[in-house]
């Protein structure tokens, strides 16, 4: 099953049970200007991270809110894994929030402030689910890295180190479902790369199905294999994460942040030029090495303004990877000087029924200069292929 | 220096003020919660009534509540049904009164606290499998702390520094009602000046000290970053 994870995309199949309910609930934003009905049909699967994405004021995190129980929702149900959490038509029946088996992490660190970060982890150790073993314990302190900081009261943290703590805590109490509502939005820049690492150990490492709500691309590229897009109280797609962050009509805006996600393998490492070369199903990439085993299964992104084309292939050129491509589709971008491109890599180790392309952002005058169009073969060049996991 | 007659008055106030103290951290507690809480449409009307005794004079309250619980008022009815006698000018008539009176001191300083908290660490302790009647316990309450410091040292000093009231409801028994304001009076309508600069010196001592605790206790939590208001 291991590299069913590590490759959820491909999974073959759904998981019999899952994440299912609905919410209805008419609200309003904080100045009340404006309104609009939170009104979503959740079918997400039981396993993995499911992320929801979306614009400051989607409801993604009153969504998140109702699934906790902590916004209360008379007409809404829930189960999860094939527990009844919540009942239409027996809202009597409801559980409370403290008697759904879930763990919250909330955007700002919420760290109890009269309790050490060691208290606040017993805090939740005492009032966990199933007695927490010693070496379950440390496991979750090893985790997020946090030995070194028990003793510290939350006001002698940063922001960073409180929210591994909360996260650790809210693991303590063994979850069945863990929410994390835009658990770095609160730090800055460094402070985000400081933890992104521990929250992708934390998806290989759990079982427990994690729901992730956040506003950022890179966050959701990096966590995310189940994705749900929200947009005033709606949810507008939704799928794996991989092939609806690769779309060109993503219905969100994302400028800059355009691209692709792709699931590729490392084929084989070059030590000589600290290389790594990677296999998807459109061809293949080098990538700087970073250490990963040949084999793994790694998730790479490749932004749309990273790729230029050229019209025959140009081997006197500093970029690397240059694939042989074809023109599947040209779309108007929201920029009205430049357009997207969906490009279907051609070349030999191109399987034939791939799913993986790539999206291409560049000028329309190019587009004209070149005479591209639908169809055209040519060659993509990219400048710059992130490992995102 | 002090007479017999002082100390008993002193004594008899600490008693007074010791007891009214402990009875409104009782009933004050919940009231705060309440108030801090609750989204019903009773939360001004009820604010309003427990501020009453910051703005009236304390003879219209010790004037209905003397007649509240005087024998032909309500409570005084009640308390004779009990066969409890009257309240009025008894030592259980000043702790009613008293518990009126310091009512916003104890009530508002906790609830100020409560409210300061929002509504965060009770939903973090909630995420956290922990109950309501848990939550109050051990979230709820201790971040609630240095504002009941503050009530208690404050309901406590109000309770000691109560004349018009006293006046009113307790008259002037010595043993059960006289208090040290009362007995300051006393000796002033006697021309005992020495005797009543004695006691005033020691009331000006104690209402400095205790305000000093105050400051220095409040001085301490908002270093340690935790805020609250009087």
């Amino acid at each position: 099953m291991a590299s069913e994870r590590d490759f959820p995309d491909s999974a073959p199949h759904l998981p019999a049970r899952g994440i299912v309910g609905h919410f209805h609930l008419p609200m309003q934003n904080d100045t009340g200007d404006r309104r609009f009905t939170l009104d979503v049909k959740l079918d997400l699967p039981g396993r993995g991270v499911t992320g929801i994405f979306g614009p400051s004021g989607s409801g993604k995190t009153t969504l998140l809110r109702c699934i906790a129980g902590l916004q209360s929702c008379d007409n809404g149900s829930l189960s999860v894994n094939g527990e009844p959490w919540q009942f239409a038509h027996n809202p009597r029946k409801t559980l409370a929030v403290h008697r759904r088996p879930l763990g919250f992490v909330f955007q700002q660190p919420s760290l109890f402030p009269h309790l050490s970060a060691e208290q606040n982890l017993t805090f939740a150790r005492k009032r966990a689910w199933q007695k927490v073993s010693p070496t379950e314990y440390d496991q979750i302190i090893a985790l997020m890295g946090i030995e070194h900081l028990l003793r510290q009261y939350p006001a002698a943290l940063s922001g960073g180190e409180q929210q591994r703590i909360a996260i650790a805590r809210a693991l303590l109490v063994k979850p069945r479902l863990l929410l994390m509502d835009e658990p770095l939005a609160s730090l800055d820049q460094m402070r985000k790369r400081e933890i992104l690492p521990y929250l992708e150990k934390l998806h290989r490492a759990l079982d427990t199905p994690i729901i992730y709500v956040s506003h950022s691309v890179e966050e959701i590229a990096r966590l995310a294999d189940h994705l749900l897009l929200m947009d005033s109280g709606k949810i507008q797609r939704q799928g794996p994460a991989a092939s609806i962050l690769s779309r060109t009509d993503f219905p969100v805006q994302l400028g800059d942040d355009l691209g692709v996600l792709i699931q590729a393998r490392i084929a084989e490492r070059n030590s000589e030029w600290h290389l790594a070369r990677a296999e998807f199903d459109g061809g293949h990439l080098w990538l700087r090495d970073s250490g990963e085993a040949a084999g793994e299964f790694i998730r790479v992104r490749i932004l749309a303004r990273d790729i230029s084309l050229t019209l025959n292939e140009d081997t006197r050129s500093s970029i690397l990877n240059r694939l042989p491509v074809k023109v599947q589709e040209i779309s108007a971008d929201r920029d009205p000087a430049m357009v997207l491109l969906r490009l279907q890599p051609s070349g030999d180790q191109a399987t034939v029924h791939g799913e993986s392309h790539l999206i291409a952002r560049i000028t329309r005058r190019s587009l004209q200069e070149l005479a591209i169009t639908e169809g055209s073969e040519l060659w993509a060049q990219i400048k710059s292929v992130a490992i995102v996991r | 220096m002090l007479s017999d007659a002082d100390w008993g008055a002193i004594w008899l106030t600490l008693r007074l003020a010791t007891t009214v103290t402990i009875l409104l951290l009782l009933l004050g507690t919940p009231l705060a919660l309440w108030l801090a809480k609750t989204r019903s449409r009773f939360k001004g009307p009820v604010s309003a009534l427990v501020a009453m005794p910051l703005v009236l004079p304390p003879t219209v309250l010790g004037f209905y509540l003397l007649i509240f619980m005087g024998p032909s008022g309500p409570m005084g009815k009640f308390t004779e049904l009990l066969g409890l006698g009257t309240l009025p000018f008894t030592f259980w008539g000043l702790v009613v009164a008293s518990l009126l009176y310091s009512l916003p001191f104890v009530v508002q300083p906790i609830q100020n606290a409560i409210e300061a908290q929002g509504a965060r660490p009770s939903e973090v302790a909630a995420t956290l499998r922990s109950g309501p009647w848990d939550r109050f316990w051990h979230v709820t309450l201790p971040l609630a702390k240095p504002g009941i410091l503050t009530a208690t040292v404050l309901g406590f000093a109000h309770t000691v520094g109560e004349f018009g009231v006293v006046l009113m409801i307790g008259g002037n028994i010595p043993g059960a009602t006289r208090v040290v304001s009362v007995q300051i009076y006393d000796h002033v309508e006697a021309l005992e000046y020495t005797q009543a600069h004695w006691l005033s010196a020691v009331m000006i001592g104690f209402s400095f000290l205790v305000l000093l605790l105050l400051y220095l206790l409040q001085h301490r939590k908002s270093a340690a970053g935790i805020r609250y208001g009087i």
